[in-house]
């Protein structure tokens, strides 16, 4: 009995030592981060200052603060912010919607994944900007158009990795469920889906990367609104420190949505260590 | 079932294995590869029977087709009388003769107790909040109430296969298929683990088809030791292990022991030196 209190008193201490440690680890990390942001910065004006070739060409960083400052206080750059928002979220969610059952499917039926993959691995190479021209044509409106894009970029991404995902589950955890008494439905759902859930998160997080990338070229081509338009007027217009702004302001856009993909693969995988 | 431990369960008295003249031969682009020859054993209900021969001797191809994974050539199988393998059927894998994997199985995606409940639950036996208490007083039982919650892969192997085999129990199954089950813990949780499968065999009785190339835990833990011929697989020679119940890994020591294992060693090393001739692995 005493013993066992013992016991639980080391292992109460032991926990509570790896938690202080992990904490100070983490603050050290986020302190590392800003140091590599500030150093960032400040290579950058210093290169600007002193006159490095090309990089004096580029605004400076205090000057893109400026125009960063003048874009916060205009209700236009909220709405270009929506408006992209809008956009990608559409696009992702519809690629995601469509892409994880597909890859599932693909990876789980063999005869269903022969029949698909070809076309799919044709389809695939094919740039997602490649399809603007033609999407303009059968898509009613620009709105949907650029959505379709967008769905594009993420979908064979998502596709390919929920494929993956399946087809790289352990044979034996699915025997071991049938071996428990679960019927193929069960096996689908317990087994398949949360075993594939890692590299599904692989697929969603990447796709989402490129979701953005693809949103800003297709609003430069065929937008009226949006982070890239925003970007694409400013250089028409000459107004320099404004470009690097939207740019910024579409890399803090596309590191966002990254983070809230990671936080909701936490939540849906406890078992996972965070990446 | 809390009870599972200390009272006789539903299925005492049953997991009766026949196997009659058991066949298995892959085919393959370089022609038709004879895994099991002509196996033929009755195991009786309750009985502990362990399996030994060198690796690829088709141990594994056996306990598969028992399990229902892998269909045979020829003969047949029964589970207390009723076929569950011959050529042209195979009657799918249930939760009556539950593996336990070589590597371990246990779902990493859920934690332990959600492992534990996971085969009353799809089988529809108990309701979900049934089988997890069922689950918890299990873990109570044999001690591991601590580690309910966590994930597997946060656990020793050990602590992984003392669940892994409570998963497969709480089943009430009529017998256990083991594979191997203790091949990558080291010597002293291996011991450990000797211990509490005495423990579980001792007090719940199932039969036990238990798979291992090490001779030392096949005689410890088994009422009989077949030993395997290597590639076909057939039955070479059974032993029959007449140390007193309950076991402890203690008796490893005493003479009988020392007797049987030293008969164990003339045969299977027969069977391995055959193996290492023909370029197979040895005696892993």
């Amino acid at each position: 009995m005493r013993l066992e209190g013992v016991l639980t008193a080391v292992r109460v201490s032991a926990a509570r030592g790896t938690g202080l440690r992990t904490k100070r680890v983490g603050s050290v990390r986020v302190l590392r981060g800003v140091a590599g942001i500030v150093g960032f910065l400040g290579l950058w004006e210093l290169g600007v200052l002193a006159h490095v070739p090309i990089l004096a060409q580029i605004p400076a960083p205090l000057e893109v603060a400026r125009a960063q400052w003048q874009l916060l206080h205009q209700a236009r750059y909220y709405v270009d912010w929506l408006v992209s928002l809008e956009r990608v979220s559409a696009g992702f969610l519809i690629a995601a919607v469509v892409g994880v059952p597909l890859g599932l499917l693909m990876g789980w039926r063999a005869k269903f994944r022969y029949l698909t993959f070809p076309v799919f691995e044709i389809l695939r190479p094919i740039p997602p900007l490649a399809w603007v021209p033609l999407s303009i044509v059968f898509w009613p409106t620009t709105e949907s158009s650029i959505v379709f894009v967008i769905v594009l970029g993420a979908f064979f991404t998502v596709v390919l990795n929920t494929l993956a995902g399946v087809r790289a589950i352990d044979q034996r955890y699915i025997r071991a469920a049938i071996s428990l008494g679960a019927t193929p439905p069960t096996v689908f759902r317990r087994i398949i889906l949360p075993g594939a859930l890692p590299s599904i998160f692989t697929g969603l997080t990447v796709g989402m990367g490129i979701t953005w990338s693809v949103l800003i070229a297709a609003e430069i081509i065929a937008g009226k609104s949006g982070l890239g338009y925003m970007t694409w007027e400013a250089y028409v217009a000459g107004a320099f420190p404004i470009i690097v702004a939207g740019m910024f302001s579409i890399g803090v856009a596309g590191y966002a949505s990254s983070a809230v993909v990671r936080l909701v693969a936490r939540y849906a995988m406890p078992w996972t260590k965070p990446f | 079932m809390a009870v599972l431990l200390e009272a006789p369960a539903r299925n005492a008295g049953t997991g009766a294995i026949s196997l009659r003249g058991v066949r298995k031969v892959y085919d393959s682009s370089a022609g038709a590869v004879e895994a099991i020859a002509d196996w033929t054993l009755e195991i009786a209900p309750g009985e502990f029977l362990a399996v030994v021969g060198p690796s690829g001797c088709g141990k594994t191809t056996l306990l598969n087709a028992i399990a229902g994974f892998d269909p045979v050539t020829a003969g047949e199988i029964a589970l207390d009388g009723t076929t569950i393998a011959c050529a042209g059927y195979l009657a799918p894998p249930g939760a009556d003769r539950v593996v336990v994997f070589q590597n371990g199985a246990l779902f990493p995606w859920k934690s332990v107790v959600d492992n534990i409940a996971y085969g009353p639950i799809v089988q529809r036996r108990m309701s979900r909040e049934q089988a997890l208490r069922a689950a918890h007083a299990l873990l109570e039982r044999v001690g591991l109430a601590d580690v309910a919650r966590a994930f597997p892969l946060k656990l020793s192997s050990g602590v992984q296969r003392r669940v892994e085999m409570l998963r497969a129990l709480i089943n009430d199954p009529k017998a256990l298929l083991l594979d191997e089950p203790f091949r990558a813990l080291d010597a002293i949780s291996k011991s450990a683990m000797h211990e509490e499968l005495l423990r579980l065999y001792e007090s719940t009785k199932k039969t036990i088809f238990f798979i291992t190339h090490d001779l030392d835990e096949a005689i410890l833990l088994a009422d009989r030791v077949v030993v395997s011929a290597t590639r076909p697989a057939r039955v070479k020679r059974v032993l029959h292990i007449d140390l007193p119940r309950p076991r402890s890994p203690l008796m490893t020591a005493s003479r009988e022991f020392l007797d049987l294992r030293a008969q164990l060693t003339g045969v299977v090393h027969e069977e391995a030196e055959k193996a290492l001739r023909r370029g197979e692995r040895e005696l892993a």
